[in-house]
């Protein structure tokens, strides 16, 4: 068989599965550290899959925000809770039947939905960013991100915006009875205020 | 006989579209795998009832499923609308997964667990 043809197909299957096992562990796993490094895996794995479709640069944007950015943040809460093992386990097995016919069905509908898909005739005149031979994808992405896209891009800001500030508002909380300073109050204080003359008569104290 | 009707027209599309085709990848592959990948996250939300951190990972799966979905659609259709709409989609999941995170984190300092099936306590 003509290489050119093997070596992709291979490199598919190779990660297409890889993708899948690991996917299998992230739900399944005893230990949630290792759910977060399989989800890791899993993400590497589907960075795979997209460079193989020719989207490079949602690869290394997957692999950036993915795997430097939301898997460690997982890593950290789930380092910083401390989760009783057995009992975030419990019903597992009581949901397992259910839950793998359900996602049997979802597999098989979703597969032939996909594998019976046929583009229609017209889909070509519909096309929004029709893709160009002669443009590698970043230029070709980043040409029509930040013009036809770009109140999009903002308003994608804007949400990261909120969940910052919404994520610092729910974690952040101040313990009661601890001394902090206010610098406030230190500027407006007076002499006054500070001092006070006693005038003191001899012989018996305050 | 509506089940061997339907099984039978089952089996002609998986042999139009797979039989033959292993080695041949094209779109189909890549929603089948999108398929598995979704299903898989469903099926962790199932079953871990005691334990959001999985759930928020199985909804990080069912994203990153519908990601492939966007770019294999976007390859296939030559337009680069599904590869921008997939950056969108990875912010929101970025977006989602902090403050998820950050209920979680203080949902644990109220209760000392992180089960699921108490947490409509937090109606109030």
């Amino acid at each position: 068989m003509d290489l050119a043809v093997l070596l992709p197909a291979v490199a598919f299957y190779v990660f297409a599965g890889a993708a899948i096992l690991f996917a299998f562990g992230v739900v399944s796993a005893r230990n949630p550290v290792r759910s977060v490094l399989f989800l890791i895996m899993t993400f590497f794995s589907a960075a795979g899959l997209f460079v193989l479709m020719g989207a490079e640069f949602l690869a290394m944007i997957l692999i950036m925000v993915y795997v430097g950015a939301v898997a460690v943040l997982f890593l950290f809460v789930v380092m910083m809770l401390d989760i009783d093992l057995v009992e975030a386990r419990q019903g597992f097995a009581d949901y397992l039947p259910l839950g793998g016919l359900l996602a049997f069905i979802l597999t098989v509908e979703l597969i032939v939905l996909g594998a019976s898909w046929h583009v229609s005739a017209k889909a070509d005149g519909l096309r929004q960013a029709p893709i160009s031979a002669d443009q590698d994808n970043l230029r070709a992405i980043s040409e029509v991100l930040y013009t036809d896209y770009a109140f999009f891009i903002e308003a994608a800001g804007l949400v990261l915006l909120v969940a910052m500030i919404g994520a610092i508002v729910l974690t952040n909380f101040h313990k009661k009875g601890v001394k902090r300073q206010s610098i406030s109050a230190q500027v407006a204080r007076k002499a006054e205020d500070g001092v006070e003359l006693v005038d003191v008569k001899p012989g018996q104290g305050l | 006989m509506v089940w061997n009707w339907l099984m039978s027209n089952l089996a002609k599309g998986f042999k139009r579209e797979f039989r033959g085709k292993m080695m041949e990848i094209g779109l189909a592959h890549y929603l089948a795998v999108a398929a598995i990948l979704f299903s898989t996250g469903v099926f962790g939300i199932f079953v871990n009832r005691k334990n959001v951190i999985i759930i928020l990972m199985s909804v990080e799966l069912i994203l990153l499923s519908v990601n492939i979905n966007f770019v294999a659609f976007s390859t296939h259709l030559n337009d680069l609308g599904g590869q921008v709409f997939a950056l969108f989609v990875l912010t929101v999941a970025a977006a989602e997964a902090a403050v998820g995170l950050a209920i979680l984190v203080a949902y644990f300092r109220n209760r000392g667990n992180i089960a699921v099936s108490n947490i409509n306590l937090m109606k109030g």
